[in-house]
């Protein structure tokens, strides 16, 4: 409890983190360096392929997913089970810890190694699992890197983007006993080690899916590493944990979007491996885990589903590139956001996962620019998606029925008061005319400040004749026609 | 209520009613005009250039070849199949210079950290390979257990000229995958890395470090 008020006031501090990473030349020049190369990569990826015409199939083949979601799931419950996969369920995050715990316990594991799995940071598996006594330790090399540092993520493909060479090697060096040096051949090779002593010794595997394919019942996995591999194939037990809207309906889908995932993340073709798991080990077989288990986690996620709109956040597969493209993440980091999404799918599905509340800052931190709802593979509207959540902010069910957590919690008596004046005003003519021309006449008493806003610009000043008044002198032609130009831009 | 119905009947109950979700149009992931020796040189030039080896040999050359390429490394064994003919081929050569044959007859509890540390190189057959993104499709079995391909430093892939696909697509409809998956399906593409420090690539990390793939012509 206390854990996750912590947690949660750590995402109330957006602003001070933000200026904080701003005034961090390291933090700044990370993921510059990181973002450009990653923008590049992707637009090579895409070179010879019709981008828009693949992000229409992604959108559809997400979309037709979800409008069958519920069939789907059942379905590939019936064929995990079936095959002899065991299926969970958990409401929350708290309750698919306790899955995980009891499968763990009845086991009697006491040494969990984890592959990649953004749900389990959600969820804060780790520090759970730690708290009952059970040791998991992360296996993706990013990843392990950022648990050694005992941080969290920054990025959600590259964990370790906010840290550089040197620092990595002082940190393997002060934890591991590895020896000081630049060469990154030598640190992954010595995490490679370690890891493999890890894998031998552990009681149970636990990765995350990218998609769960409900006609063969089949859980997909992508990687580079291997380490995804070593996680579901050597321990006797692998538990596979994913958020309700990761099922597809077949393996086409699933193939569909791999060729987008990919190329979005990192631009790469493909990855290394892409693993597909659709039974535990057969009393023929030599290898892989003995018992497979699928923990399907809701955390708010059916409650997105209710709303038309807000629906089309669950489209997310998870590449990443929003935040590859985002000007304000490359220049803040992943750490300012505080929450396990960062970056402007974070602004978009942390609000629902924690409330408005907890994440009051993160819908306003956008520029609005559209590159995310741009490079998005799965045409999500993101740019759509914050200016409703600020919306949400505001007015709440005052307007209409809510269904985000948290809604109205910036409204204010006076800016309501000052809308609703300015609403009644511009349905009166005569009265907006009266106004102003009032304005434009005491133009002289507005400040020359405006808070925050005149801090690196200049105030707007009221021009001295209002546009009405401008425009019927230009009509009755005492100050000459109108230029073309502008009659042109005014049609 | 268990949390499996909670879940569906929210699910079920949604408030705004049907979803509409137009049919996908799956012809630009698909239509891919190659003929074979298009599509062998693009599996070729894709896996290249993601640090995959590629030898075409022939029936007649190959295991000198692979003995020729072990002996290079100062490979001192070599995990392979009992029973495909690769496996059989490999232990009829009187070729000298193959390093020592290991087999893996055995459930991976009994010798796991003899796999793990003195297991040098480790060939296996494939299932195909997909010409768009350089990948070979492995589907492991006994014969062929899932770490082999995956645990030693170097894995050695043979594929079949012929069993080239333009797109996964393509190999999951004309091999019929949604009929029958077997407990591990897998697309190799290239050997394990990582760009986690600092973007930069090192190979290796916790699969091969090297992927030497021998294309079977003729």
């Amino acid at each position: 409890m206390t854990e996750a008020a912590t947690h949660l006031s750590d995402v109330r501090q957006f602003h001070p983190r933000a200026h904080a990473a701003l005034d961090n030349p390291q933090i700044r020049a990370n993921f510059r360096k990181a973002m450009d190369g990653l923008m590049d990569k992707r637009r090579n990826a895409f070179a010879e392929w019709d981008l828009e015409t693949l992000r229409t199939l992604g959108a559809n083949v997400r979309q037709q997913a979800l409008a069958n979601l519920p069939d789907l799931l059942e379905q590939l419950e019936k064929k995990l089970t079936t095959n002899g996969i065991q299926v969970h369920w958990a409401r929350s995050g708290d309750e698919a810890c306790e899955v995980i715990r009891d499968i763990c316990v009845a086991r009697n594991a006491k040494r969990v190694i984890k592959g990649k799995s953004m749900v389990s940071e959600e969820m804060e598996l780790n520090h759970y699992l730690e708290e009952q006594g059970i040791e998991a330790l992360e296996s993706d090399l990013g990843e392990y890197i950022v648990q050694l540092a005992e941080e969290t993520p920054s990025h959600i493909i590259m964990p370790a983007i906010h840290k550089n060479t040197g620092e990595i090697s002082d940190l393997l060096h002060e934890k591991t006993g590895t020896d000081r040096s630049h060469d990154v051949n030598y640190l992954t090779a010595s995490a490679r080690q370690q890891l493999r002593e890890k894998f031998m010794q552990a009681d149970v595997g636990i990765s995350g899916v990218n998609f769960a394919v409900a006609e063969t019942g089949t859980l997909c996995l992508v990687e580079n590493e291997g380490n995804g591999r070593m996680t579901t194939t050597v321990p006797p037990c692998h538990i596979a944990v994913t958020g309700i809207e990761k099922v597809v309906g077949t393996l086409d889908d699933a193939a569909a979007l791999l060729a987008l995932l990919t190329r979005s993340a990192t631009g790469q073709h493909i990855t290394t491996y892409f693993n597909m798991i659709s039974r535990p080990r057969q009393p023929e077989e030599f290898d892989g885990p003995e018992a497979v288990h699928l923990v399907l986690v809701d955390n708010g996620r059916s409650s997105i589903y209710q709303d038309d709109q807000l629906l089309d956040t669950l489209r997310c597969i998870r590449c990443g590139a929003c935040m590859n493209h985002c000007p304000v993440y490359t220049r803040i980091g992943g750490h300012a956001y505080g929450t396990t999404y960062p970056g402007p799918i974070g602004k978009i599905l942390m609000p629902h996962l924690l409330g408005l509340d907890a994440t009051r800052d993160l819908p306003s931190a956008s520029s609005l620019c559209g590159a995310c709802g741009e490079v998005c593979p799965v045409r999500i509207p993101i740019p759509d998606l914050l200016v409703r959540l600020r919306r949400e902010s505001v007015d709440g069910d005052r307007v209409h029925e809510s269904r985000v957590r948290g809604h109205g919690l910036k409204r204010s008596t006076w800016e309501a008061l000052a809308w609703k004046g300015w609403q009644w005003l511009h349905v009166r003519p005569t009265l907006y005319r009266l106004g102003t021309a009032m304005g434009a006449r005491l133009r002289r008493l507005q400040p020359t400040t405006a808070g925050a806003w005149t801090r690196y610009r200049t105030s707007p000043r009221l021009a001295p004749r209002t546009l009405h008044q401008q425009l019927r002198e230009r009509q009755t032609g005492s100050t000459g026609a109108i230029p073309a130009r502008q009659r042109g831009a005014s049609q | 209520m268990s949390a499996r119905d909670d879940i569906l009947n929210a699910l079920r109950a949604r408030r705004g009613g049907t979803i509409s979700a137009p049919t996908p149009d799956f012809s630009v992931v698909t239509e891919r005009p190659w003929n074979a020796a298009e599509k062998l040189d693009r599996f070729q030039r894709m896996i290249e250039s993601v640090h995959g080896e590629v030898h075409r040999v022939d029936e007649e050359t190959w295991v000198d070849i692979l003995a020729d390429l072990l002996k290079t490394r100062g490979v001192r064994n070599l995990l392979a199949p009992l029973k495909h003919t690769i496996g059989t081929a490999l232990r009829e050569s009187d070729n000298p210079d193959l390093p020592e044959l290991l087999s893996y007859d055995q459930s991976i509890e009994h010798w796991q950290p003899s796999l793990f540390n003195e297991v040098d190189a480790g060939i296996t057959s494939t299932r195909g390979a997909i010409a768009e993104t350089g990948s070979l499709i492995l589907w492991p079995s006994a014969d062929e257990p899932r770490l082999m391909s995956l645990v030693p430093p170097i894995h050695i892939a043979v594929l079949e000229a012929d069993q080239i696909f333009a797109t996964f697509q393509e190999a999951l409809g004309l091999q019929h995958w949604s009929r029958g998956m077997p407990t591990n399906a897998l697309l190799v593409s290239g050997p394990s890395k990582t760009a986690d420090i600092e973007q930069t690539l090192a190979y290796g990390v916790h699969g091969p470090k090297e992927l030497i793939v021998l294309v079977l012509e003729g």
